[in-house]
């Protein structure tokens, strides 16, 4: 039986009157690739923000490898291994390819480990031709490719991404499914996205949430051919 | 950062060598000495602005800072050691306080920038109003708007008899400018210096992967502040009396202008531009056909106009396109040879 990484009770989160997060209770093994699915405004990233410390739950609690992390800064979770992609690019502009991952590898380990991390990372994902090419002069695409590259350095343990695959070109979504392939090999993945197709493609257990609520949770299969999931992505009563 | 350290440190030493000598040629070393000093002052806050992207409307409170406790502690104490040290400890004390209660407080840089103002004015007005006899610190009156004359000057240590003024007080400054320039040079090429340019580039992305954001700001304003309260000490040293103008305002923009004309994200920028100002505002101050705040002002529109990186990225572009990336490109060569080789 693997271990359970992430785990949330009753996770409620509130903005005025507005409940985005309703009760969440989700649970996660280890090495396990969960997408998180739903129509806009779902809560779908509000349970990610407050899964990673960006935002404090109203109510409820979030654990990872059993501790109780509710509350907790960003960067005090990452610190316990937790890799982090938010939704939208979130990179050193003006700092080049190897020196952005190079500062991820270094919060874990000296500055020569660093460096050799740096460089089999930048091998693996194909980056060397632009390695040392700051982020803001390349593409979307590359950027996000830079991005899951300093996640991975860090030789997570639960890796969370928050819609990766979104303006991406086809050919660069399938280098990004082989890349979140090999992270679950060491790591939990959660991935929150829109993107039926990448989906499809990728996906085990998904999650669907719906008005802040976790609708189902299911094998891909079934979860694409339930009606009531249909009628929520279509916008109709069930 | 392509260049070794070691390399870096030679060029510094040959290029600071070569002005020491020559300088005092064609400028009186009394003048020079206060440029140096100014030219500390603003790379204390190019530090911070330049490399931690904290924009601090107040440095003109640490080189304030420095300079008091200078004064006060060296009337006290008779010498000049213990007070250059303590004009170091004072403003990074002071600076760790008030940043960890901003960086923790998630103070965005607006609000920052309104604190550290607020704190200027706040020490300007206390400084100013403690003319009465019942402010004394040890044997120190505070002095009010009158400030403090007549404190011990730098003296070689252990030797209060022996002053260090004149022509040897600019050599022991610009030694100390480039001895500071080296260290800056240091921190920013180690680990710390390259997690707070990352910090200055995307706070939000530094905290997900796990660094304490908050911690390294404070740190590194406090760095600024000791570096802001070194030249203060120096200044006082100079001007052999401190008064409440060093806490103004008008301290703090110029620190501010200097950086933006000499080059925000360059060490040198921020030097240059504060000697090259001050110098100005030195020779307009010889002449009284206009009056040289209006020349400050319209020089600091022509630059973020025209040359808004500054002096010193702008002249340095070029010089790398046409220099630099030569010595690159077969560097870049070899090493893709020796991958697939």
């Amino acid at each position: 039986m693997a271990e359970t990484v992430l785990e949330t009770h009753g996770l409620t989160m509130r903005f005025g009157g507005v409940t985005a997060s309703d009760n969440v209770n989700f649970s996660l093994k280890a090495r396990e690739l969960r997408c998180l699915i739903g129509p806009n405004g779902a809560g779908k990233s509000t349970f990610f923000k407050c899964v990673t410390g960006l935002l404090t739950p109203t109510e409820g609690q979030v654990f990872m490898r059993g501790q109780d992390v509710t509350g907790w800064q960003p960067h005090q979770i990452a610190s316990l291994g937790v890799g982090i992609k938010t939704q939208t690019p979130n990179v050193m502009d003006a700092l080049s390819v190897h020196e952005n991952i190079w500062l991820s590898a270094r919060r874990f380990h000296d500055a020569a480990e660093a460096k050799a991390r740096t460089d089999t990372i930048i091998d693996r994902l194909a980056l060397g031709g632009i390695a040392r090419t700051e982020l803001g002069q390349l593409a979307h695409g590359e950027r996000q490719r830079v991005e899951l590259g300093l996640v991975a350095v860090a030789d997570p343990w639960l890796v969370l991404l928050d819609e990766p695959a979104a303006g991406m070109s086809a050919q660069d979504v399938d280098r990004m499914t082989e890349i979140i392939h090999e992270l679950t090999r060491s790591a939990a993945v959660v991935i929150v996205e829109h993107d039926m197709q990448f989906i499809r493609s990728i996906a085990e257990t998904v999650t669907v949430f719906h008005q802040g609520a976790v609708l189902m949770e299911d094998h891909v299969d079934h979860v694409m051919s339930d009606p009531t999931v249909r009628a929520v992505y279509l916008g109709k009563k069930a | 950062m392509e260049r070794s350290l070691g390399k870096d440190i030679t060029a510094t030493l040959i290029v600071s060598a070569l002005l020491i000598w020559l300088l005092p040629m064609m400028v009186a070393t009394y003048t020079l000495t206060v440029l140096v000093i100014y030219g500390m002052l603003g790379l204390s806050l190019g530090l911070i602005w330049g490399f931690g992207g904290i924009l601090c409307f107040g440095q003109a409170a640490f080189f304030g800072l420095g300079a008091y406790t200078y004064a006060i502690a060296a009337i006290n104490f008779g010498e000049s050691t213990v007070p250059m040290l303590l004009a170091v400890l004072v403003p990074l004390i002071f600076a760790a306080v008030l940043g960890a209660l901003m960086f923790y407080g998630r103070l965005t840089d607006v609000y920052l920038g309104v604190i550290t103002l607020v704190v200027t004015l706040i020490l300007f007005k206390f400084v100013n109003s403690t003319a009465g006899p019942q402010y004394v610190i040890g044997n120190a009156r505070l002095g009010g708007y009158n400030g403090i004359p007549g404190f011990q000057t730098l003296n070689v240590p252990g030797n209060p008899d022996a002053y260090i003024w004149g022509d040897p007080y600019f050599y022991f400054c610009a030694v100390t400018l480039v001895i500071v320039f080296l260290l800056v040079t240091w921190l920013l090429r180690s680990s710390f210096g390259r997690v707070a340019i990352g910090i200055r580039e995307n706070e939000t992305r530094m905290a997900l992967m796990g660094y304490d954001v908050a911690a390294r700001k404070t740190v590194l304003f406090a760095i600024g502040a000791a570096i802001a309260g070194l030249a203060g000490a120096l200044f006082a040293n100079w001007g052999e009396i401190v008064t409440p103008g060093l806490f103004s305002l008008g301290q703090s923009a110029e620190i501010i202008i200097w950086c933006i004309v000499g080059g925000l994200g360059t060490r040198l920028g921020p030097i240059l531009g504060a000697a090259g100002l001050a110098y100005l505002k030195f020779m307009l101050g010889q002449q009284s056909l206009i009056d040289n705040t209006l020349i400050t002002g319209l020089i600091l529109v022509l630059f973020v106009l025209f040359l808004p990186k500054g002096l010193v990225p702008a002249v340095a572009a070029p010089w790398k396109a046409s220099f630099g990336r030569a010595r690159r490109r077969p560097h870049a060569r070899q090493r893709r040879k020796a991958r697939h080789g």
